[in-house]
């Protein structure tokens, strides 16, 4: 029997310095569902994908992907397991000295042996799901940003992965563009029975795709749910950030002294 | 007193990381070295890069430097009768010393400091990480073929730095001083010795190679994914190649000569 949740993370911790940026982290991914990981700027969102990943090592817990703890495998093992992964990265990370086409054809090149003639019609079929096949003679350089997105989709596509994570897809991105990113993400994730995993603070949009939402302040996990559910939350932490308050548990004010001795202290010194 | 005893202690455990971490890189990719030659097309592109781009720099700054050691050369000479020496004195200095170590240190200017920026702008638009990603290692695939690459072309350039420094000799000694002909090649070929020189020069340009590119993929790998970090990692990996370049040659020198 498959298990239900394709990503198990337990007791997670991980500090960068002196900074703790998880601390006994649990968080599960449900098989075959769109997960969205969302949280303020600078909770490690980004971090925990690198994390479960295994592009970074945690000071304690475990990461299961399919049964298997990631930051255990050996080099071999474990980009076996990422052949069954891919990542659309915040920039695109697109190979800056490829075409479009290359880029695509790249993974596909490194990880099997087919020849031109049927590596070419496998790279233009992963360019039209995303709307580019015109686009497969551009340089990256050309590129617009939500252009460049859709071909590292494409590429995080190319060689048929389970788990595909997304991190924040969204950002910096038109209206237009940002429509196509995620009708793309729903329709991929259905299309192809994919995991996805996708690290956002686009509430509007990512809720309204997410089956499940993970929400994470100061190392934890504040609410794991679904965006109806969340919706209608009565924790002021989940009220605040999807509601996008100004003032609350984050409050707006980033601490310092009291602001009257603040203004004395001033007030003094202007009159030396 | 405490504080600067902790001080020290900090920056020591900050220099044995830093040693243990350079160790451990050195290691993984001088282990998957034999791969760049299995990957033999991305090796010449990297031959290309390092090797061919370098030769305007390398040709031009051997001819000059021929030149110059010829000139100084003869006006000390003259003055014992013994200017058809020239052409000695030329190759051996540029054989034994300025050849491997002139070429080395311009190769650390030119491809070192390119190699440690490409890097370094690779890490901070993630294509690193895409590789790891797409499950392709970047030992292999980015660091082992520049690497060879580097061992392969520095002895080459070193040469090629001699053998125009040894005709920019040639036309200031007898083109322009007028020393003679014969004596200037038959004293160079009576006094430099295949394997005491010439295969010497040659393994100190291997051993510049090798310092130099790792010292650039080091600090292309290690830097800040910013635009200050990337400039900063550069500027190491010229000053840390070139000084590392001169005290090798010391120690090779002493060993060799």
């Amino acid at each position: 029997m498959q298990n239900e949740f394709i990503i198990e993370v337990k007791n997670l911790s991980f500090s960068r310095g002196s900074r703790q940026i998880f601390n006994n982290l649990n968080l599960t991914i449900p098989q075959g569902k769109i997960t969205a990981i969302m949280g303020p700027s600078g909770t490690g969102k980004t971090t925990l994908l690198k994390l479960i990943a295994g592009q970074l090592q945690p000071d304690s817990g475990e990461v299961l992907v399919n049964g298997l703890n990631i930051h255990q495998l050996g080099r071999k093992k474990l980009y076996e397991l990422r052949r069954i992964m891919g990542m659309l990265f915040q920039s695109g990370a697109l190979l800056t000295d490829f075409s479009v086409f290359d880029n695509i054809a790249f993974p596909l090149r490194e990880h099997t042996d087919l020849p031109d003639e049927i590596l070419a019609p496998l790279v233009k079929m992963k360019l039209q799901a995303v709307g580019l096949r015109g686009a497969k003679d551009l340089m990256p350089s050309e590129l617009s940003g939500g252009m460049s997105r859709r071909v590292a989709l494409a590429r995080a596509i190319a060689l048929d992965p389970e788990i595909i994570f997304y991190d924040e897809p969204f950002t910096g991105q038109d209206p237009i563009a940002l429509g196509v990113l995620v009708d793309l993400i729903k329709t991929l994730n259905q299309s192809l029975k994919l995991t996805s995993v996708v690290v956002s603070h686009d509430v509007h949009e990512i809720m309204s795709i997410a089956d499940h939402v993970c929400i994470l302040s100061e190392g934890k996990v504040v609410a794991a749910d679904s965006p109806q559910a969340l919706m209608e939350s009565d924790n002021k932490f989940v009220d605040q950030f999807i509601n996008g308050l100004p003032d609350g548990p984050v409050p707006f004010q980033y601490p310092a002294n009291q602001y009257v001795d603040d203004l004395k202290i001033a007030h003094k010194d202007n009159r030396v | 007193m405490i504080k600067f005893l902790s001080n020290i202690g900090a920056n020591m455990i900050g220099f044995i990381q830093t040693v243990g971490h350079a160790s451990l890189f050195i290691v993984a990719i001088v282990w998957v070295l034999p791969y760049a030659i299995k990957r033999f097309g991305l090796l010449v592109k990297q031959i290309y890069f390092l090797g061919v781009l370098s030769l305007p720099i390398i040709l031009t700054a051997g001819l000059f430097v021929g030149m110059v050691i010829s000139l100084q050369g003869y006006n000390v000479l003259v003055d014992y009768n013994s200017e058809e020496a020239v052409g000695t004195m030329t190759a051996l200095s540029l054989i034994r010393e300025l050849g491997p170590v002139v070429a080395g240190l311009l190769f650390a200017g030119r491809a070192g400091s390119a190699l440690t920026a490409e890097i370094g702008l690779m890490r901070s638009t993630e294509q690193i990480s895409a590789l790891e990603m797409m499950a392709v290692d970047p030992n292999r695939y980015i660091y082992a073929p520049r690497l060879a690459a580097s061992i392969i072309v520095m002895p080459i350039l070193s040469m090629m730095f001699i053998a125009i420094g040894i005709i920019g000799g040639y036309l200031v000694a007898v083109g322009w001083l007028g020393v003679d002909e014969g004596f200037f090649w038959s004293q160079m070929q009576a006094h430099v010795d295949w394997s005491g020189d010439v295969l010497n020069g040659v393994i100190k340009s291997v051993a510049f190679g090798v310092l130099i590119a790792l010292v650039s993929l080091y600090q292309g790998v290690n830097a800040m994914p910013t635009s200050e970090g990337v400039s900063r990692a550069t500027t190491k990996t010229v000053v840390h190649s070139s000084l590392g370049i001169l005290g090798l040659d010391f120690l090779l020198t002493v060993l060799m000569f």
